[in-house]
C-alpha cells in the first residue's frame, strides 16, 4: 500500500496496522493533510484545518506506542468533527458569523472520547449554520459540493462530515442530528451515519441548537467503523443530565451476526410521492432482508405525517431559546451601539443569516403569549403520537425500514422554498421526535448514479441491532460504489 | 393579502427576540412565517384532548450527582473569548441611563 492509498484504509484496518507500528500515526496524518489541502478547495468541507494539532497528535501516539503503551480503538485513525463541537484551542464556528473568531476552552465530551481513544483530530468540518439546513446552504462560509457531483448539495446540515467521508478527507467523521442532520448527508454521499437514542451520547460541548432533540452521531464508509466510533463516543458523563446510565455494548461484535427470524417492519405507504428510484431501492431492501432470513411485517405510522410541523415547532423553540445566549457579550461578535438592548440587536442581525432568523421568529412566536397552546403544547401533544405509532409498530417488529430522503442529492440553489427544504427531512424528523435510534445505510445508485439511502430504525438504545441489520445488509449488497475522486 | 400573522406581530416577535430587522426583512419574514404556520394548521384536524405532552422522548431515571466541589474552568480562559473585558468581567455597554 502506497502513501497515496491510505485515505482508503477502513477505520479498523487504520487502528490495526497503526497500532502494530506497519505504518505510523505521523505518514498518516500527513498523507490525509496533503489530500485535504489538494481536493478540498472545490469540495469547502473543512471549515479549518488543524494540520499542527493533528501532527503534534499523531506524534504523540507514535510515542505512546512506541513506549509499549496499549492499541487504543482509534490508534492515528484522522477524524474531522463537525464545528458545532467545542475543540479546545481550536476554533469553533457553527458556520456562523456570530462565532466567528471564537476559540473554546475546552474540548466536548465526543472530543475528549476520540482524543482518548487515539484519534487524531484533522480539523473542524462545514455544516449549514448552527445545524439549521438540509443543504449545508446555509453556511456562513460557502455551501459543500456533493463529491459524487459538485453541482449537486452534500446536504445538511452533517454536510462537511459526510462529503469529507465520502472522499476521503477524513477516515470518519463525527456529526451532530437534531432532525436528520448525519443521516440525510449520509444518504446524499453514500456513508453509513448513525443517530443515537436520545441520551445514548453526552451533549457536553455540542453548541445547543434543540435540546430535546440533538445527538451527536458517527459518519464513516462502512457499518463496522460507524459501530466502532459509536462506542468510542456513547455512555453517561456527569456534565450531561439527560445522557443515560447505561452500559455501552460492543456494537462491533454485531458485525457479522445473522438476521435469520428478525421480523423487519415495512410502514404502509411510505415511499409514495418518492423519486420513483427512491421507491425502487426501497423494494429491492425489503427483498434483500427477506432473503436475509428476515420476515417482512407491515406497519402503520399514522401519525408520521405531522412529524414536519411538530419538529419546526418544537425544535425552533427550543432553538429560540438555545440561541439567545448570542448576545455579544461573552464570546464571538459584537457589534458595538450606545446602550445595551441595541448592541443586542445589531449584534444578531449582523451576526445571523436568513434561516438562523427565521428559526428564530417561527421558535419565539410559537412560545409567546397566545400561541403558547395553540401550537406549542398542541405540537407536543402530536409528539407523543408519534411516539406511540412507534411503540405500537415495534410490537409487530423488531426494526423498520423507510427511505433516508425522497430523493438523491438535488442541485445547490435549486430549493428556495423554506417549506420544500423542510420537506427533504419528512422521514428523518419522526425518529427525531420519538428519540429512537435510527441509521442510514447506503443502498444503491440512482440512474443518474447518484447515491440512495435506506433508514433503519429500532426502540430506544437497540443501537446494537441497527449494527448488527445494516452490516448484513452491507455485507449482502456487495462492494459499495464509492465517490469519484476516492 | 390577509396574513395570519401582521407586521405589528412581526415586529413584536423581533422584539422579543432582539433581533433588528430591517423594513424589507420584515415583508419577507411576514410572507415566510404566514405560509410555514400556514402548513402547521394542520396539526388543528388532530383530537389531542386528553393525550398528555412529550417534552421528553427518552425517559431515562434520572440521578443526582454528588454535591461535590468541582474545577470549573479558568475565569481568564473563558474571558479570552469575550469581545470585551475589564476588572476580570465581561465589559458591557450600559445598562441603565443616568450620570
Amino acid at each position: 500500500m502506497t502513501v497515496s492509498e491510505l485515505h482508503r484504509l477502513s477505520i479498523s484496518e487504520l487502528a490495526e496496522r497503526v497500532s502494530t507500528r506497519s505504518v505510523s500515526a505521523v505518514e498518516v496524518t500527513r498523507a490525509l493533510l496533503e489530500r485535504v489541502s489538494r481536493l478540498d478547495g472545490e469540495i469547502n468541507a473543512y471549515l479549518h484545518v488543524d494540520r499542527e494539532g493533528a501532527l503534534a497528535a499523531a506524534a504523540q501516539v507514535d510515542r505512546a506506542l512506541g513506549e509499549g503503551g496499549a492499541a487504543l480503538p482509534l490508534a492515528g485513525v484522522p477524524i474531522g468533527v463537525k464545528d458545532n463541537l467545542c475543540t479546545r484551542g481550536v476554533r469553533t464556528t457553527c458556520a456562523s458569523r456570530i462565532l466567528e473568531g471564537y476559540i473554546p476552552p475546552y474540548d466536548a465530551h465526543v472530543v475528549q472520547q476520540l482524543r482518548a481513544a487515539g484519534a487524531v483530530i484533522l480539523g473542524k468540518l462545514n455544516l449549514d449554520e448552527f445545524a439549521m439546513g438540509s443543504s449545508n446552504e446555509s453556511s456562513a462560509y460557502g455551501p459543500v459540493r456533493n463529491p459524487w457531483d459538485k453541482t449537486r448539495t452534500p446536504g445538511g446540515s452533517s454536510g462537511g462530515a459526510a462529503a469529507a467521508t465520502a472522499l476521503g478527507l477524513a477516515t470518519g467523521t463525527l456529526g451532530s442530528d437534531t432532525g436528520g442532520s448525519v443521516r440525510q448527508p449520509g444518504s446524499y454521499c453514500g456513508v453509513t451515519a448513525i443517530k443515537p437514542t436520545y441520551g445514548r451520547v453526552s451533549r457536553y460541548g455540542l453548541i445547543a441548537f434543540a435540546s430535546s432533540l440533538d445527538q451527536v452521531g458517527p459518519l464513516a464508509r462502512n457499518m463496522r467503523d460507524a459501530a466502532r466510533l459509536l462506542r468510542v463516543i456513547a455512555g453517561r458523563d456527569p456534565r450531561d443530565a439527560t445522557s443515560a446510565e447505561l452500559p455501552v455494548p460492543d456494537y462491533e461484535a454485531e458485525c457479522g451476526r445473522e438476521l435469520k427470524g428478525l421480523r423487519v417492519g415495512v410502514v404502509k405507504g411510505i415511499a409514495q410521492g418518492c423519486e420513483p428510484a427512491v421507491q425502487r431501492s426501497l423494494g429491492q431492501a425489503v427483498e434483500r432482508f427477506a432473503s436475509l432470513g428476515c420476515e417482512p411485517v407491515e406497519v402503520e405510522l399514522p401519525h408520521q405525517r405531522y412529524a414536519l410541523s411538530v419538529y419546526y415547532i418544537v425544535a425552533n423553540a427550543e432553538a429560540s431559546s438555545n440561541l439567545a445566549r448570542f448576545d455579544g457579550m461573552r464570546y464571538g461578535l459584537r457589534v458595538a451601539a450606545d446602550e445595551l438592548k441595541d448592541t443586542y440587536q445589531k449584534t444578531r442581525a449582523a451576526g445571523f443569516g436568513a434561516e438562523v432568523k427565521r428559526r428564530i421568529m417561527l421558535g419565539t412566536y410559537v412560545l409567546s403569549a397566545g400561541y403558547y397552546d395553540a401550537f406549542y403544547l398542541r405540537a407536543q401533544k402530536v409528539r407523543t403520537l408519534i411516539r406511540q405509532d412507534y411503540t405500537r409498530a415495534f410490537e409487530r417488529c423488531d426494526f423498520l425500514l423507510t427511505p433516508t430522503a425522497p430523493t438523491p442529492a438535488f442541485e445547490l440553489g435549486a430549493i428556495q422554498d423554506p417549506l420544500a427544504m423542510y420537506m427533504q427531512d419528512i422521514f428523518t424528523l419522526p425518529p427525531s421526535l420519538a428519540g429512537i435510534p435510527a441509521v442510514n445505510v447506503p443502498c444503491g445508485l440512482s440512474e443518474q448514479g447518484l447515491p440512495l439511502g435506506l433508514q433503519l430504525c429500532a426502540p430506544h438504545f437497540q443501537e446494537s441491532l441497527l449494527v448488527r441489520a445494516g452490516h448484513a445488509f452491507e455485507a449482502a449488497s456487495g462492494a459499495a460504489p464509492c465517490a469519484p475522486g476516492f | 393579502m390577509s396574513s395570519r400573522i401582521s407586521i405589528d406581530a412581526v415586529r413584536h416577535v423581533a422584539k422579543l427576540a432582539a433581533l433588528s430587522l430591517s423594513a424589507e426583512d420584515e415583508t419577507r419574514m411576514q410572507s415566510e412565517l404566514d405560509k410555514i404556520l400556514g402548513h402547521m394548521e394542520e396539526l388543528n384536524d388532530l383530537d389531542v384532548s386528553g393525550v398528555s405532552p412529550t417534552f421528553h422522548s427518552v425517559v431515562a431515571a434520572s440521578s443526582l450527582r454528588p454535591d461535590v466541589v468541582q474545577p470549573s474552568l479558568a475565569r481568564n480562559e473563558l474571558l479570552a473569548a469575550a469581545p470585551a473585558q475589564e476588572a476580570g468581567g465581561f465589559a458591557v455597554p450600559k445598562v441603565l441611563d443616568g450620570e
